[in-house]
């Protein structure tokens, strides 16, 4: 097994991560008023993050579709794609609390670390939460 | 609908829609944010590592270059310091144990119609769309 050149792999992230982040930026979905302006139907409701997401899979459908008639991605070995299809207790669980404090304050993860350059301190005070959280459920459940 | 914006919904998406895209025909990853992230606190090692750490520089990265070249993003968040704690925990804990977020299964999961992810996608939308309401006309 010979890895192909790291910097590679370690451009297209960053491309990625570039591309991501400005797309959040573009479709407003950093702003987190924007996105409770959808998870709030009773009030003047913006209809925008679907668009975001229809935007999103129109690209990244077809790219998934290619994916599955490769036996491998273009710098790697191999699709990291997760395979079950089962419906558990903790997938249940864990989508219902993410999106009970996706509601509070209307932060998902990649707009608050998108955001974090922004230069607000709410956004730094959400994210060192965000990961405490992620730390605890790894105590907790993990091992 | 006085706030709707059609058109850079759209053109952002499809931004986002790229950039996972090439994650996965380049580096054959899931561009899933609470994945990633959640790799890095979990201690993995190696070239790994260096690829999430760079996925994020370019995600902390994009915002400003948007701002450099187009307009600057704006962001309010309204919401008070003991609320913005429990948001923060309950998304950090259960994207973990749901296993994705917004991108990992609204996004990936979706566009590849992975059952899990669709049925993660409705449920987290509809508790998001119920915790707004409590937290915006219940209790506000």
């Amino acid at each position: 097994m010979t890895p192909r050149p790291m910097t590679t792999r370690h451009l297209a992230a960053l491309l990625a991560g570039l591309l991501f982040g400005a797309g959040l930026a573009v479709s407003q979905m950093i702003d987190p008023a924007k996105v409770l302006g959808f998870l709030d139907i009773a009030g003047d409701w913006d209809p925008s993050l679907i668009l975001v997401m229809v935007g999103a899979l129109i690209v990244a459908a077809p790219a998934f579709w290619i994916a599955d008639r490769r036996i491998r991605p273009v710098c790697g070995e191999r699709f990291d794609i997760p395979a079950r299809r089962d419906i558990d207790k903790r997938l249940v669980l864990g989508a219902i609390v993410f999106g009970i404090g996706w509601g509070l304050a209307g932060y998902c993860p990649g707009p608050a670390i998108a955001g974090l350059t922004l230069g607000l301190w709410q956004t730094w005070l959400f994210v060192a939460a965000m990961l405490a959280g992620m730390v605890l459920h790894r105590f907790a459940l993990n091992r | 609908m006085s706030s709707f914006t059609p058109i850079s919904a759209l053109i952002g998406g499809g931004m986002i829609g790229l950039a996972a895209a090439l994650l996965l025909l380049l580096n054959g990853r899931i561009a899933g944010v609470s994945g990633i992230l959640g790799g890095l606190l979990d201690g993995q090692a190696g070239s790994e590592k260096g690829e999430r750490i760079a996925f994020f520089v370019g995600l902390l990265g994009g915002p400003l270059l948007v701002g450099l070249i187009w307009r600057w993003p704006q962001a309010t968040v309204a919401a008070s310091i003991p609320l913005l704690i429990a948001a923060g925990l309950l998304v950090g804990f259960g994207t973990r144990l749901g296993s994705g977020c917004t991108s990992g299964h609204g996004i990936c999961g979706v566009a590849r119609l992975s059952p899990r992810s669709l049925a993660a996608t409705v449920l987290f939308i509809l508790a998001g769309m119920a915790a707004a309401y409590a937290a915006r006309h219940l209790f506000a």
